[in-house]
């Protein structure tokens, strides 16, 4: 067997999945900490103040990280929905179904950001501009895959509908992204993400790149979490489950 | 792949496609109305709603800015470095209102072809950098440009 399909089948697995990315966890968590706080550090102080912004600029160390992560959290839930629809992948509706609370909560933290920073800045705390307007729909978006997939008993079908819905919902996606050059907004055109050198300073730059790589930790890590309570929950009277709890209760009882 | 595997991704395939063309015909349709803003040459050329409000964006022309004392009433001039248009406003402006600033103001022409904003917007770009930077690019700007003048 290739590689490839040793891994695709072994993935697919829960009783593998469950336990593997049970010791990886941890270490997720420990990078994501390692990647946070010198990001962190590094933004809040060491970063230079913008000479137009002064020290409000520092937001964007949160919010740009999680208005990235909202669109990448949906770019993979689109990716998983072909494998979930072409392949008949349950572990791939699995991923989308425990990505979508994850992408809608960075979705609203970089809409909750931006309006704290807009204020200040542009005068409003909202505008209905193309790209406010347009991450605004990725979130109702979000909340409209969580929902659909919960409002279906059978969970082979709601795996189904949520793949299409998720699919439906990637042509936001260049939207969101281009609504700044397509259209005259309030928002700025992109700083980083462009096809040419970022037009930010290398000491503001490097506390960015730190929070980005940070925040992909952190979904990684929440996924893994939720991902293995869905398991749980949806193979509660599976044998890999039942197996599971077996040995635990055996370690416990034979660690008194 | 198999053949139903191959059917279905033909399946995912045409309704991607066809969920992007029909996006594609909405844009094109509403592309006027998601505008934000026009610009001082659309309003002078009469582009803008005469009848309601409209944003209005353009650059804070240099030594434009007035201030009438006693009162919040302020007056400037927008331009896109092609047609200046007047503009009055009262009230508080944004922190980044400043000459040479991009500026968006919503409101209405009145009779004089004066801009009368109701609410006054600053959009700023997407550079970032300490000041002594922008300081240097300043001088290094000016000197390049007008090497004569003071």
């Amino acid at each position: 067997m290739n590689i490839i399909a040793k891994w695709y089948y072994r993935l697919g697995a829960p009783n593998w999945f469950y336990p593997l990315t049970g010791k990886m966890l941890p270490w997720i968590a420990v990078i994501f900490l390692a990647l946070l706080i010198p990001g962190l550090y590094m933004g809040l102080f060491t970063a230079p103040a913008d000479y137009q912004q002064g020290d409000s600029f520092r937001i964007m160390y949160v919010h740009v990280p999680a208005a990235w992560m909202s669109m990448f959290i949906y770019f993979a839930m689109a990716v998983a929905a072909v494998v979930a629809l072409v392949w008949r992948v349950r572990m791939a509706e699995i991923m989308i179904i425990s990505s979508a609370p994850i992408g809608a909560s960075f979705a609203l933290i970089a809409l909750i950001t931006g309006s704290l920073w807009g204020k200040p800045m542009w005068g409003a705390w909202w505008v209905w501009d193309a790209r406010l307007t347009s991450e605004l729909i990725l979130l109702f978006i979000y909340l409209g895959i969580f929902a659909l997939y919960n409002a279906i008993e059978n969970k082979q079908t709601a795996g189904r509908a949520m793949s299409i819905l998720t699919l439906v919902g990637v042509v936001n996606l260049p939207i969101i992204h281009y609504s700044v050059v397509w259209w005259n907004t309030l928002h700025q055109a992109a700083t980083v993400s462009k096809f040419d050198t970022p037009s930010i300073h290398i000491d503001m730059l490097i506390p960015l790149l730190l929070m980005a790589a940070a925040f992909q930790f952190l979904y990684l890590w929440i996924l893994l979490l939720k991902m293995r309570a869905n398991l749980l929950e949806q193979d509660l009277h599976c044998g890999w489950v039942k197996k599971i709890i077996w040995d635990r209760r055996k370690a416990h009882n034979g660690g008194n | 792949m198999s053949p139903v595997r191959k059917k279905r991704f033909y399946m995912v395939l045409l309704l991607l496609t066809g969920v992007s063309i029909a996006t594609f015909l909405i844009i094109q349709a509403f592309s006027q109305n998601m505008m934000f803003f026009f610009s001082t040459t659309e309003v002078k050329q009469g582009k803008a709603p005469a009848d309601r409000d409209f944003r209005l964006g353009g650059l804070v022309v240099n030594h434009s800015v007035q201030r009438e004392s006693g009162s919040l009433k302020v007056h400037f001039e927008l331009t896109d470095s092609q047609t200046p248009v007047k503009v009055e406003y009262s009230g508080i402006l944004p922190d980044l209102f400043r000459e040479g600033q991009g500026i968006i103001a919503k409101g209405r022409l009145n009779d004089q072809g004066v801009f009368v904003a109701k609410e006054v917007l600053a959009k700023h770009d997407e550079n970032y950098m300490p000041p002594e930077v922008a300081d240097s690019i300043n001088k290094a700007q000016l000197a390049s440009s007008e090497p004569v003048q003071p």
